[in-house]
């Protein structure tokens, strides 16, 4: 502890013991080094999280608390999922699962984008496509599923399109906040430089409501995922969706388990690669302005 | 200069209507600015300072009035010249180079042209080390340098400045208008400058244009004699503090009529 001697103002007067000097030096920490270490702990905390779930699932299922029968079990299921993966069609469906996934993705996110940046162009327009847009927006669109199939057949196409339906809409509209979020000013400055609307919209518009369509990437993935995924429940040759439906039809509740923990890995993955691609894009754009 | 201004801003007139009330922002106004000038304009919140700005930039026409840039009609065109709004709007998603050159790239020029002509302007006045860095990385003064040095590589003859260093502190302050001062001696340009401060008007011009409030309407001219260069000594002679004088009546006038502010 430090003592106050009777002089208002210095504090480094100590009359303790016989220490002198009571200035400490705090050891100047780096900041990164400090964020690793604490970044390393929480992917091991993960980690251990996750390991910790299947050990007791595992352990459930073999003392019969939980019924193996529906719970299938950690083991159970890889067995069955190698059996899948080197005799059966996993493989196949996966990925006639993850093409459709991506196409209808990336067509949804860019078209959705575009939609929502053409607002932009005149504000007439804009005003009166958006409470269209926001009620196509709640429509459920899984719904429309057994529609588009008999619309568009049991082939791929219908796939794409419900994990497009799922996608565009959402984008559209993140697109278009960013485009009523753009600084006036900034139009302004680059009509000040005689720039034309099309210069504007290509060196403001654009990277200006990059942010909000960057943000919409990460639940996109995941409702095409969804939107492909009962897409092949409704009527399909392929695909995990079918996968499960079929287990589920003749009883096989562990291939079931397959298919949902294959999915699970699937939309894990896609998620991870939507980060990066994030990561990437905010960098470039220097969002985290 | 006989007779022949660089630009001409007669009786103009910007009257904005809104749920059928008419508002005068500007009251048949007029400027005459001879080439080279650095010419102020001062006068109270809501005056109408950057109305007249927008009308000269061609962003909006007056009601009423002509804008004769060197004889010729420029009502409502855009990039005739360098116009640095009241903000310092670096676009954040450009590192400022790319900012720099912005208005070149709107004009269509090559991209290493651009960069050519922007690098020794940046290294000359204070910037270099930044090219590359983006605009949330500087500090006050020096986004508003980089967003100075993107209006005046726009190269036009005339540069309207909206309360450049409005947001600055006073030291700060001094420094850039010192440096603005430099880039107005080397490069030649005329310059409109808006600002609230006196003696920012006074140490930076050749004309203060004072205009008075509601409705916007030039109120005088002064010409401000004082000897160029200029510096710190400069506020403390006799014919500063007169004119210093002179404008604080002038603006003192208007605040009695004006109770609003
Ligand atoms: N687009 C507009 N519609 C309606 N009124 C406007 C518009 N633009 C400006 N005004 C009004 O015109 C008046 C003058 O505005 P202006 O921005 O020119 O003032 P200023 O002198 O630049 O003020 P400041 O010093 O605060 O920047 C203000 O009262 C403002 O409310
Ligand atoms: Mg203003």
């Amino acid at each position: 502890m430090k003592q106050k001697t009777g002089v208002i103002g210095t504090e480094s007067v100590v009359l303790n013991s016989s220490v002198v000097d009571d200035s400490i030096t705090i050891e100047v920490l780096d900041e990164e080094v400090l964020r690793k270490k604490e970044r390393k702990k929480i992917a091991f905390g993960q980690v251990s999280f996750g390991a910790l779930f299947i050990i007791l699932w595992e352990v459930l299922t073999r003392i019969g608390i939980l019924d193996s029968y529906y719970w299938s079990s950690p083991t159970t299921i890889l067995q069955t999922g190698w059996v899948a993966l080197t005799q059966g069609t996993l493989l196949i469906d996966l990925g006639y699962t993850s093409v459709a996934t991506i196409i209808g993705f990336i067509l949804g996110t860019f078209i959705g984008a575009g939609l929502g940046l053409s607002f932009w162009w005149s504000p007439f327009y804009s005003k009166i496509m958006e409470p269209y847009l926001v009620a196509f927006n709640s429509v459920p669109k899984l719904a429309l599923a057994p529609v588009l199939v008999i619309l568009l057949g049991i082939g791929f196409t219908s796939k794409v399109t419900l994990a497009f339906l799922m996608v565009v809409i959402v984008t559209a509209l993140a697109a278009y906040s960013g485009v009523k979020a753009i600084d006036p000013d900034m139009e302004k400055l680059l009509y000040s430089l005689g720039a034309k609307k099309r210069q504007v919209f290509v060196k403001v518009v654009i990277p200006s409501s990059m942010p909000w369509i960057i943000s919409s990437l990460k639940i996109n993935i995941a409702l095409a995922l969804a939107g492909a995924i009962v897409g092949e429940f409704i009527a399909s040759k392929y695909g995990v969706g079918r996968m499960i439906l079929y287990a589920g039809q003749i009883m096989d509740t562990n291939l079931v388990w397959v298919g949902v923990v294959a999915l699970s890995l699937l939309s894990i993955v896609m998620y991870l690669v939507t980060i990066y691609v994030e990561k990437f894009l905010s960098k470039g754009m220097n969002v985290n302005r | 200069m006989e007779g022949r201004y660089k630009l001409e801003i007669l009786n103009n007139t910007k009257i904005f209507k809104k749920n059928g009330q008419e508002f005068i922002a500007l009251e048949n106004t007029s400027l005459q600015i001879p080439e080279g000038r650095f010419v102020s304009i001062i006068g109270p919140s809501g005056c109408g300072k950057s109305t007249l700005f927008n009308i000269i930039a061609g962003l909006i026409k007056p009601t009423k009035g002509q804008v004769l840039l060197d004889g010729k009609n420029i009502i409502g065109e855009n990039g005739h010249v360098g116009y640095m709004l009241q903000k310092d709007l670096l676009l954040p998603w450009r590192t400022i180079l790319e900012n720099v050159v912005l208005g070149l790239e709107v004009k269509g020029g090559k991209k290493e042209e651009n960069i050519a002509k922007a690098l020794p302007l940046i290294h000359k006045y204070g910037l270099k080390g930044f090219e590359n860095h983006f605009p949330n990385e500087l500090s006050g003064g020096m986004r508003q340098r980089a967003a100075l040095l993107r209006t005046v590589l726009y190269d036009a003859e005339i540069i309207l400045l909206d309360e450049p260093f409005g947001a600055l502190d006073a030291q700060t302050r001094l420094m850039m208008q010192n440096w603005l001062l430099n880039i107005w001696t080397d490069l030649k340009k005329t310059i409109l400058f808006v600002t609230h401060d006196i003696d920012e008007a006074i140490y930076l011009s050749d004309d203060i244009y004072v205009l008075s409030p509601r409705p916007g309407r030039l109120k005088t001219k002064i010409t401000v004699d004082l000897p160029r260069p200029r510096n710190e000594g400069t506020m403390l002679s006799r014919e500063y503090i007169e004119l210093k004088q002179k404008l604080l009546d002038l603006l003192k006038d208007e605040n009695d009529q004006d109770h609003a502010i």
